[in-house]
């Protein structure tokens, strides 16, 4: 019964991770696959919203680093959010955050996972590649079928890339978070805060580096953040 | 000019020391060949490959148009085009629809296969280049870190999803649309289009708005994500004294290592020191 309970999880959220992985690149790319909105609908997914919206703005801290440039290899974050957001409901009990161990593992699981995925989405291009080739003749004798084959080939293996890699990565990650969770010695304050800065501090240098060639935005970028900060000590 | 390609001749002396189809008033394209289209571009990199990128996305695309071709979908110059339409191609997939709007009238407009092919290889440096300092290095990252300020200023996770995903939207579906009727607009001309001023000058201006953005955004974000401490408390204090401190290290990196590697191998290392200590 106990697995039972566990492929009700799994099986929907390999969907989710399937067609959230699918927005990446192949369809539609309306960037439900940006951390901050798959990770917040895998922890809705189990029950817990507001962990997954946190772990998923820890992620998009990260994902501010990395431009999905073409043909470059770079993390795919799609898949790996919602699993990342799924990992940190994991011990929430009505609580609005995430269990600090929870956290942790759910972003180092979406980074890993991301990192991962990449290399996947290198394999599906390359696998319809091999699939194409031999139907270039047919492309070049104009072949429609040829064309339309080609696009659903390769969005539903992109469907199929992505729900397996979440639904395994889940399968794994889920027991591990709930051994961190029972385990975890460092108090919990000092824990987020350390897991808060590592990924704040990503953001905030990919702002400086995306930015800073643009006259007068780094004067703008240190007044604002000033004044975030003083919005902060406000209480706003 | 030369950064993003729009001085390439094929884009520019090509379709003015001949006669260019595009110079009269393009045939209105129908609400429904226009939602077809718009619905395909979605899918444009459906089939992204190492052996022709999104070249058979663009045929995919430019299909439906095709139709409008002597014989439809059985003659001789639909399968001519299609074909001529499915090989190599690369372009941002949201600007691609600019492409798929004027090789669709193009084609259409039965232009020269060899004037065609010189067209569609002089696309694609510029309309990839104009992609992605628009869209993934300045659109997008703004629309984030709006979705980091909805986040500190305390909105649901609804909320958030839901702010970042109008906004973000809002602009992804005008910019394939836009392209998409300039394309066809335009046709063979289709440099003039690539002269608007949300893709020339938007990169700038969305990019001030960032540094704004980026900079409200992070302390808000950081405050609620450690559970809205008091900010005088010293928790916050050190958070609000490391991250800069760590974000300039990043900075002296760059190039040598990436943020989300560092943040992996040191958070990886405190779930274990934590757990096994």
């Amino acid at each position: 019964m106990e697995w039972l309970a566990i492929l009700l999880d799994v099986i929907p959220l390999a969907l989710l991770a399937g067609v959230v992985g699918l927005d990446v690149v192949s369809f539609p790319q309306a960037m439900i696959s940006r951390p901050i909105v798959a990770a917040t609908l895998g922890g809705a997914l189990l029950g817990a919203p507001e962990a997954g919206l946190v772990c998923g703005t820890a992620l998009e801290c990260l994902a501010l680093e990395s431009l999905p440039v073409g043909a470059s290899r770079y993390p795919e974050w799609g898949s790996a959010s919602v699993v990342a957001g799924a990992v940190a409901s994991v011990g929430v009990d009505g609580g609005r955050f995430p269990d600090v161990g929870a956290f942790a593992v759910a972003v180092v699981v979406g980074i890993a996972t991301a990192w991962i995925g990449g290399w996947t989405m290198v394999k599906h291009r390359q696998i319809i590649a091999g699939f194409a080739r031999p139907r270039l003749d047919q492309l070049a004798d104009g072949s429609r079928t040829t064309v339309v084959g080609l696009q659903v080939f390769g969005m539903t293996l992109d469907l199929g890339r992505s729900a397996v890699l979440g639904g395994l990565v889940f399968l794994l990650a889920r027991p591990v978070a709930a051994f961190v969770n029972a385990r975890w010695t460092v108090d919990e304050d000092l824990s987020r805060a350390i897991i808060v800065t590592s990924v704040a501090a990503v953001a905030a240098a990919s702002v400086w580096k995306d930015f800073h060639a643009i006259s007068g935005t780094r004067q703008l970028f240190v007044a604002s953040l000033a004044l975030g900060t003083l919005l902060v000590i406000a209480g706003v | 000019m030369s950064e993003t390609g729009l001085d390439n001749p094929a884009l520019r002396t090509d379709t003015v020391s001949m006669p260019v189809p595009g110079d009269v008033s393009p045939p209105p394209m129908s609400a429904r060949l226009r939602a077809s289209i718009l619905l395909r571009c979605l899918a444009i990199q459906g089939s992204w490959n190492y052996e022709i990128l999104v070249g058979n996305g663009m045929g995919f695309c430019v299909e439906p148009a095709l139709r409008g071709l002597p014989g439809g979908r059985e003659g001789q110059p639909y399968r001519d085009a299609l074909a001529r339409q499915s090989v190599y191609f690369n372009a941002h997939p949201y600007l691609a629809s600019l492409a798929v709007g004027a090789l669709a009238r193009a084609e259409l407009e039965r232009v020269p296969p060899t004037r065609l092919e010189r067209f569609r290889t002089a696309l694609c440096g510029p309309l990839g280049s104009l992609g992605d300092r628009l869209v993934w290095a300045a659109w997008l990252p703004a629309c984030s870190l709006v979705a980091l300020l909805l986040f500190g200023f305390g909105w649901s996770p609804l909320g958030v999803v839901a702010g970042f995903l109008l906004l973000y939207n809002a602009g992804h579906l005008w910019l394939r649309d836009w392209g998409l009727r300039a394309g066809w607009q335009h046709g063979l001309r289709v440099a003039a289009a690539m002269g608007h001023p949300v893709l020339q000058h938007g990169p700038r201006y969305i990019g001030r708005v960032s540094a704004v953005l980026g900079g409200l955004a992070l302390p808000l974000a950081v405050h609620r994500a450690i559970g809205g401490q008091e900010p005088l408390s010293p928790i916050s204090m050190g958070v609000a004294a490391a991250t800069p401190v760590v974000a300039v290290l990043l900075v002296r990196l760059q190039g040598r290592a990436e943020g989300w590697r560092v943040v992996l191998l040191l958070l990886a290392a405190f779930v274990l020191y934590s757990v096994v200590r």
